[in-house]
């Protein structure tokens, strides 16, 4: 019976390509959002960790429910939108963030094949959609009419293209290696026989780093986060915000952060590849994988936030522009020198 | 499917290019911009070139527009005082408009009458070799003096820019980060023994 039907589904699903991509879509999107429910239960956890405090403890077993009443509690206030507000652009941006942070997860490999579009210029995607996300901020900020929110749109979206740089070009040295922009083959080309040594963040280390800090600063993550320095701006660009709007600039942020692990899981750190080549971590499957090298640089997202003070404003912006491009600059010039003259033992 | 994708993004980015000219609201009409230029990446994607669709939104949406936005936000800029010089300048604006319309065309009627035209280019697309690669490969070989030269005149563009708009005021107190940096506590901090009861 149940064999039957199965089959019947899977001949439906060949037959009609594009159902296969909505029903692959939707699973994945749901997947991800249960997934980004426990990191910011994590993140919360960590953080109070840090403190010596227990965290969220009374939803369910430790607190293990604590995200869904939040969103519930969220998704049944009543929203407010203030009188002076430009309604239309005021709605539509946590829409637009959400939508383009999830969006970005259509290109990911989180296993060999699993990737629901493996199209060729997929790191482009990411790092066009993520760059798209400037725009949530700025016209919530513009849209809630108010002077707060304003000041800090600007700051963040000035922060984030600023860093936007510096990530292309740390992205432009990984490509310089795999010799390709599609994920799964940057992932492939970390397949060596020294396994996880041979993985980019060794050969690439200065890049790795800087990586996690842009990344740092483009999901405006702590130390980063003037967007909503509490003691300047109130509460950044979403303090006219309430309810599910809110909600959705909040789930924006977070699911932009797993991506950015994911990204740095993909470019460095060998994607769905074992650590060791060898019988019991070649069992394990590449999803797993995957899912415990982005978890693993969540948890360091979480680190910084509890033990990392905040940076000022030209601080930021110095790191960013005087530091960060000429070194990433020089990077790029330095590994297309040694891939061209330096033979077969640095490139693949 | 294409075709129905074709004219899904065509319809949207020529109505949002007229939202661009008759909306009221500066900010509105840069927001239409983006959403044009979104739907130009998309008629790129269903052209087969994706590095250009991708390249379109990074470059013109995620930096040149921001800065747009930015300029407009700030800037307390008048449209209607703006808008009251249209009757004078309209005879200047529609002949313009009617020597782009006869160019347009006349590039629509070279494709009719040669529809072989686009293979007979000077550097055909190549077989399976990805759009991406194919691109690197004229442009770092033969347009390469092209494509420098192009870097340059942006080059100096940006130095320009920054040459325009850099004016170091005098008398103004700066950090410096390589002193910040090389301070020590020795010589920060100074440890007293301040006696019981009678102060410093």
């Amino acid at each position: 019976m149940i064999d039957t039907w199965m089959n019947q589904i899977s001949a439906l699903l060949t037959q009609y390509p594009l159902l296969l991509a909505t029903v692959k879509s939707v699973l994945l999107a749901v997947v991800l959002l249960i997934y980004v429910a426990y990191i910011i239960l994590a993140d919360r956890k960590i953080w109070a960790a840090v403190q010596l405090r227990r965290g969220p403890n009374v939803v369910g077993p430790w607190g293990l429910l604590q995200s869904f009443a939040d969103f519930f509690k969220f998704a049944l206030k009543e929203p407010i939108i203030p009188d002076t507000a430009n309604k239309g652009i005021f709605l539509f941006a946590p829409f637009l963030m959400a939508t383009l942070s999830i969006a970005a997860w259509a290109v990911v490999p989180v296993a060999d094949g699993w990737a629901v579009g493996d199209i060729n210029v997929g790191i482009l995607y990411i790092f066009a959609l993520s760059s798209l996300g400037v725009y949530g901020v700025i016209m919530g900020g513009w849209a809630s009419n108010s002077k707060y929110p304003f000041l800090s749109a600007l700051r963040s979206a000035a922060q984030m293209v600023s860093y936007e740089v510096s990530i292309g070009f740390v992205i432009i040295t990984v490509l310089l290696c795999a010799g390709s922009l599609n994920l799964s083959d940057i992932v492939r080309a970390q397949d060596t026989q020294y396994g996880m040594l041979g993985w980019y963040w060794l050969r690439l280390l200065p890049m790795f780093v800087i990586f996690f800090v842009s990344a740092l600063a483009e999901t405006n993550r702590p130390p980063f986060d003037l967007v909503e320095a509490e003691s300047e701006l109130v509460a950044g660009f979403m303090i006219e915000y309430s309810a599910t709007p809110y909600v959705l600039f909040m789930l924006a942020e977070y699911v932009a952060i797993v991506t950015m692990c994911a990204l740095l899981t993909i470019l460095f750190f060998g994607g769905w590849l074992p650590p060791v080549n060898m019988a019991p971590f070649t069992w394990v499957p590449g999803v797993i994988w995957f899912t415990l090298k982005a978890s693993f640089f969540f948890f360091f997202f979480a680190m910084v936030k509890a033990f990392v003070p905040r940076y000022r404003y030209d601080q930021l912006m110095r790191l960013g522009w005087k530091v960060f491009l000429p070194i990433s600059l020089t990077m790029v010039v330095v590994v297309a020198s040694v891939l061209q003259f330096g033979g077969e033992a640095f490139g693949k | 499917m294409a075709a129905v994708l074709f004219y899904i993004f065509a319809t949207i980015m020529i109505g949002s290019a007229c939202v661009v000219i008759f909306a009221r609201n500066p900010v509105h009409s840069v927001l239409f911009l983006i959403l044009a230029f979104c739907n130009g990446a998309g008629l790129f994607l269903l052209a087969g070139a994706e590095f250009l669709a991708m390249i379109l939104i990074v470059v013109y949406v995620g930096a040149v527009a921001v800065l747009f936005l930015f300029v407009v936000m700030m800037l307390d800029v008048d449209f209607a005082e703006l808008k009251q010089g249209f009757a004078k300048h309209l005879p200047l604006g529609l002949g313009v408009g009617v020597v782009v319309m006869v160019e347009l065309g006349l590039i629509a009627i070279g494709w009719q009458s040669a529809p072989n035209a686009p293979y007979a280019a000077a550097s055909p697309m190549l077989a399976n070799v990805s759009n991406t690669a194919a691109l690197g490969q004229i442009l770092y070989t033969k347009y390469a003096v092209f494509f420098e030269a192009s870097a340059m005149v942006l080059l100096t563009a940006m130095i320009g820019a920054i040459v325009l708009t850099l004016h170091h005021r005098p008398n103004v107190k700066r950090q410096k980060i390589s002193d910040q940096n090389a301070r020590t506590r020795e010589n920060v901090i100074e440890i007293k023994k301040v006696p019981f009861r009678t102060g410093v």
